[in-house]
């Protein structure tokens, strides 16, 4: 990290504005009703905030917390320690070029060395117009289509140099808008479970034997 | 029926040591694949979800699961978008939710987001993970999760892949099933197969039958080595399984004879590596990711895997000396005292040394980050030493200080 730049405004708000918004407050409720304890709710949540953002802001912290009920410190705690969340903004692409084991075979370094040049920062950087931020990722489970890599955490299978600054253009000229959403967004479909469906949480102080463990019936 | 997601646990018998009458249970997906090399779940998920919904299905009617939670890794987005999109489809449908077919069957299936940390694969952080909090293993023995899980829960955590078996194994009876393959290695599992071969790719291969030979030479398979290349080592088990060299080609896909043999099957995932390739930088690679994917927990993974890190960082830049190549042996006995398995090699005249072997941390994120270490080391040490810078004598060139 640290050489990046924040980029300029762009419609990344910082304060109050950054605590979840009204649509946002009804998903996330939904979404903790899914779960016998709220608290699970906390990575879905932060999710949210990021979709919301950009990144996780102190504000969408307190607000998960509140929602969840945990204190910030817990949230924080939790937030940490996974790497999607970015506690800092981040360019509208995130560009995460695989090193691990067969991408590093077939020509991984090749690929930073060159993006790195192309981009104008190194790994870990963000460029000056809040575009691209460029960084050095794990195994991304594409290990055939090596060398293998991610914008938004979409693949792109088995770059060269050549697809890579094809790849940028298209997204700097938002020829991609429809395939790759903004750093944030991850699943553009949500689980639906309708209330008439849904056959509620088990909560755990509940101690009741599933009914069909104690009559099974025969399906139709 | 083997579990699928590296440790080759029977998945029967897992189920079978929940308590008996305690209640409520729960079924947790483990979709968190992220074992370099592996991706057969991912797979299974984008291209196949229904029969992993099908699967949580039969999985929860038959051990009284009442609710199932699929945790998916974050950096899967479409994964997400295909497995909820036949999730509402089969809610619309009433196959999932309340009063399943109009039976007293009612179970809901709750997609979870993972966020990128590769600890989480491991089934008690993956319980941490999805009540809120930090993927931190737990320490097990002595409660395994299907006696204390989610919630303090009995809880079931399979892998993708054993559970998308389960609807083929209730249509087809166990019979068909144990009729191919071993009786120990029964059916068939999936293997990517990445790296240095003509036709990398992710295959479903004959269980306890196919050889590490047939999958990287077969015509069906990955048809030899890049550019007629000479195959130099390969690993047989996702990224935290020790080395093999083309000797251990003819082994079958059985977990007995592989672990004797000094290694494991693990994930389903064989990383090929060719003659032209640095041993010492491929290693380097794997060390880097456990290093930087260990949770912080225990001293010996924390401290070791980055020290490791650091270390053959530097032998592999050319500024190494051979005390490094003492010292990275000396860190990975800190994390797994006495002898590490290896394969034989007869170029050596090596014995194999086999599973398991002993550690000093909750989970194997410890061990995985010396295993390429120990593997390179043992198996192809002159590469190793080529790297050395050679310190016979102090570099200074000082003429005889003036005379007065």
């Amino acid at each position: 990290m640290g050489r990046g730049r924040a980029p300029a405004g762009g419609g990344r708000r910082r304060g109050p504005q950054s605590r979840l918004n009204e649509a946002n407050v009804i998903l996330a409720k939904e979404i903790i009703g899914r779960y016998p304890k709220a608290r699970s709710a906390t990575i879905p949540l932060l999710h949210l905030s990021q979709q919301q953002n950009g990144y996780v802001t102190n504000d969408a912290i307190a607000h998960v917390a509140e929602l969840v009920g945990a204190t910030s410190a817990e949230v924080l705690g939790t937030a940490t320690f996974y790497e999607m969340f970015k506690f800092e903004p981040v360019g509208k692409y995130l560009v995460n070029i695989c090193g691990t084991m067969s991408c590093q075979l077939l020509g991984a370094d090749d690929l930073m060395h060159h993006a790195e040049a192309r981009l104008g920062v190194r790994a870990g950087g963000t460029t000056a117009d809040g575009m691209f931020t460029l960084e050095h990722a794990e195994c991304q489970a594409a290990c055939t289509e090596a060398p293998n890599m991610q914008v938004n955490y979409r693949h792109c299978h088995r770059m060269t140099t050549a697809a890579f600054d094809q790849l940028i253009d298209d997204l700097a000229a938002g020829r991609l808008d429809g395939e790759i959403p903004p750093h944030g967004t991850l699943a553009r479909i949500r689980q639906q479970i309708p209330a008439d469906k849904a056959a509620g949480v088990a909560p755990p102080d509940a101690p009741v034997e599933p009914a069909w463990m104690l009559a099974p019936e025969a399906t139709s | 029926m083997l579990g699928r997601g590296g440790a080759g646990f029977p998945a029967g018998t897992k189920w079978g040591l929940m308590p008996a009458g305690k209640y409520p249970r729960y079924l947790v997906v483990n979709g968190d694949e992220s074992e370099p090399g592996t991706y057969k779940d991912r797979l299974l998920m984008e291209r196949d979800p229904h029969q992993l919904v099908e699967g949580c299905l039969i999985a929860a009617y038959a051990a009284g699961l009442s609710q199932v939670f699929l945790y998916i890794r974050g950096e899967m987005p479409l994964a997400h978008e295909r497995v909820a999109v036949a999730l509402n489809d089969a809610y619309a449908a009433g196959y999932v939710g309340k009063n399943i077919l109009g039976t007293n069957f009612s179970v809901d299936i709750v997609l979870h987001w993972g966020a990128g940390a590769y600890v989480v694969g491991e089934e008690t952080a993956l319980i941490e993970s999805l009540e809120g909090k930090r993927g931190e293993p737990r320490l097990k023995p002595p409660f395994f999760p299907a006696a204390i899980g989610l919630y303090g829960q009995p809880t079931i955590v399979n892998n993708v892949e054993t559970l998308s078996n389960l609807p083929w194994l209730l249509v087809n009876g166990a019979q068909a099933f144990t009729a191919i393959g071993t009786a120990t290695s029964p059916g068939t599992r999936m293997v990517a197969v990445s790296g240095h071969v003509v036709r990398p790719g992710v295959y479903e291969i004959v269980n306890g039958t196919t050889t590490f030979r047939d999958l990287l030479y077969g015509d069906e398979f990955c048809q030899g080595i890049r550019d007629g290349n000479e195959l130099k080592a390969f690993v047989p088990g996702g990224g935290s399984a020790p080395w093999f060299t083309p000797e251990q080609l003819d082994l079958p896909f059985e977990g007995k004879l592989v672990g004797a043999a000094g290694s494991m099957l693990g994930s389903g995932a064989i990383m090929v590596m060719d003659h032209t390739t640095d041993i010492p930088t491929a290693a380097l690679t794997l060390t880097r990711f456990y290093a930087a994917e260990s949770c912080g927990q225990c001293t010996p993974c924390r401290e070791g895997g980055t020290w490791l890190e650091r270390v053959l960082q530097r032998v592999v830049d050319g500024r190494g000396t051979h005390a490094d190549l003492a010292q990275m042996m000396e860190i990975g006995e800190s994390i797994c005292p006495g002898a590490f398995p290896h394969a034989a090699s007869e170029r050596l005249g090596l014995a194999a040394t086999p599973f398991p072997y002993k550690m000093t941390t909750i989970c194997f994120v410890g061990p995985s980050a010396y295993a390429p270490v120990h593997s390179a080391l043992t198996l192809f040490r002159d590469e190793f030493e080529a790297k050395i810078v050679e310190r016979r004598h102090i570099p200074v060139s000082i003429e005889a200080v003036g005379a007065h």
